[in-house]
């Protein structure tokens, strides 16, 4: 069980039954009066949202959650195919990956969570190195300012990148923000 | 100017950073209003064998004792020792209280005038804040880039009209803790007005924390707290000071600390004496200096004023 004062942004709880995960907290109070949590929290599975106040002595209740260990292998059609050291097979979601799936590549390891034996959630490397598959030329000479322009990288995801990035450059990309964080090689 | 991530050490080396010129001015104008007023200023203990018995706030504890929440009960000592105008600024603290507007450590502006009831406490509220916002110049106070003009009419709302106005129900009638605090945050607090300063006056009796219920009406108390841009910033009260009524509420706060689970807290014996002696009819208020300062500098967060954010510090 957590107890109020567990709460935090990111925490993972169980309410009536289901999965959900913090996506805003603030912690509120009247001078002379009770704490209050008040929580934004997004159902894992279906991606519904709900707002809670919660006072001190609530309990909630912790999901029971496990992890299991993948490599990415292949897309097939919708579903995104993934593979255990046994392999065993797993398909997920887009729905499931969110903007992680624009960062996959092939044989990347990434850690599966399940909530009573279903996918919810997949978290990847912190930097995985994606190839830009379409920019603007870049600006030659211009490497200290931070102007940014789009490109896509591999799969057609847009980021932002420096003026000097051109076409056909690795670049390393952060897959908690979807930012660029810096160039690998060039072409 | 919003002082955004202002942090002193962030914008060292160069000029004194904003948020330490902003506490500086601030803390000069408070001195000067009690001053010019003949308050003395005074010093009370920080660190306490006994802290202050209160239904939900919860003391550090600290090398055998704790670290006091709030001045309260020694300047009353004071009160009843003969002091009758006195102020003190300086250090509180309170266990888990993390927010945009709660720090574990904050500091706390304190008064207490004997002979002074709570509107006459609202009066010189009133003056206070119109010679802050002289003396530190600038916009003045700010919430959300709203300006706040404290020199206007004051907008003043009994606790039993806001509730049935922005809650739908009349806590002086038939109270609920529960949804009392709730209610509170939820939906009185956020449908105040923004532009004027808003005074919440008369609160049902039993959150009547330290004040004396009104005389004629004893269902409610002489308390009110000062809402500016949303932002709780002053609690008052006509002081309770009838030694046999405060030991009742004592009892009351140890039986909902008891039923909530936390920490017992002994009553405070020697406060307890001093009423018992007998202390003059005053008024005081409590004041929450950081806050004052979020206001001053259009801030949303404690973190944007403080000289130390809460990962340095």
């Amino acid at each position: 069980m957590f107890s109020a004062s567990d709460l935090r942004k990111g925490l993972k709880v169980e309410i009536d039954d289901g999965p959900y995960v913090i996506t805003d907290f603030q912690f509120v109070k009247p001078g002379k009066g009770q704490a209050i949590y008040n929580c934004r929290l997004k159902h894992m599975l279906d991606g519904s949202t709900l707002t809670r106040s919660f006072r001190s002595n609530d309990k909630l209740a912790k999901p029971e959650l496990n992890t299991a260990k993948f490599q990415f292998s292949y897309i097939d059609g919708e579903s995104f195919v993934f593979m255990d050291q046994n392999y065993e097979q797993v398909s997920l979601s887009a729905d499931i990956l969110g903007d992680s799936r624009h960062f996959l590549v092939e044989d990347l390891e990434v850690e599966v969570l399940y909530y009573r034996g279903q996918p919810v959630d997949v978290t990847l490397p912190n930097f995985v190195e994606k190839t830009i598959e379409e920019t603007e030329p870049g600006a030659r000479g211009d490497t200290a300012t931070n102007v940014l322009k789009p490109a896509k990288i591999t799969g057609g995801y847009e980021i932002q990148v420096p003026l000097f990035i051109n076409e056909g450059d690795r670049v390393r990309i952060d897959t908690r923000t979807g930012e660029y964080a810096d160039r690998v090689s060039k072409r | 100017m919003p002082t955004g991530s202002a942090s002193a050490e962030a914008q060292s080396p160069g000029p004194v950073p904003s948020v330490i010129q902003h506490r500086h001015l601030l803390l000069q104008a408070l001195r000067g209003h009690f001053l010019d007023r003949d308050y003395h200023e005074v010093e009370t203990p920080v660190h306490l064998e006994t802290p202050a018995l209160e239904a939900h706030i919860d003391a550090v504890s600290a090398q055998g004792g704790y670290l006091r929440t709030s001045p309260e009960f020694h300047m009353k000592r004071l009160v009843a020792a003969g002091c009758e105008r006195i102020f003190q600024i300086g250090p509180c603290f309170r266990a888990g209280e993390r927010g945009a507007l709660h720090r574990p450590e904050f500091t706390m502006l304190e008064w207490y005038r004997v002979g002074a009831d709570y509107l006459d406490i609202l009066s010189e509220t009133r003056e206070l804040l119109q010679a802050v916002v002289r003396a530190v110049g600038g916009a003045g106070l700010r919430a959300g880039g709203v300006v706040i003009d404290v020199a206007q009419d004051w907008q003043q709302l009994t606790v039993r009209d806001a509730y049935t106005a922005y809650a739908g129900w009349d806590p002086v009638a038939a109270f609920d803790a529960d949804r009392f605090d709730l209610d509170m945050v939820n939906c009185v607090e956020p449908s105040m007005c923004r532009e004027r300063p808003v005074v919440l006056i008369d609160y049902p009796a039993p959150v009547a924390a330290l004040a004396r219920c009104k005389a004629g009406d004893p269902a409610v108390a002489e308390r009110w707290e000062l809402f500016v841009g949303g932002i709780e910033l002053v609690n008052a009260y006509s002081e309770l000071t009838d030694a046999a009524e405060q030991r009742r509420r004592f009892a009351q706060w140890s039986a909902i600390r008891a039923a909530d689970g936390r920490p017992a807290y002994a009553p405070d014996e020697a406060f307890l004496r001093a009423l018992g002696r007998g202390m003059p009819a005053c008024g005081g208020a409590a004041l929450g200096v950081d806050r004052l300062l979020m206001l001053l500098a259009n801030a949303a967060s404690l973190d944007d004023v403080l000289p130390f954010r809460s990962e340095e510090v």
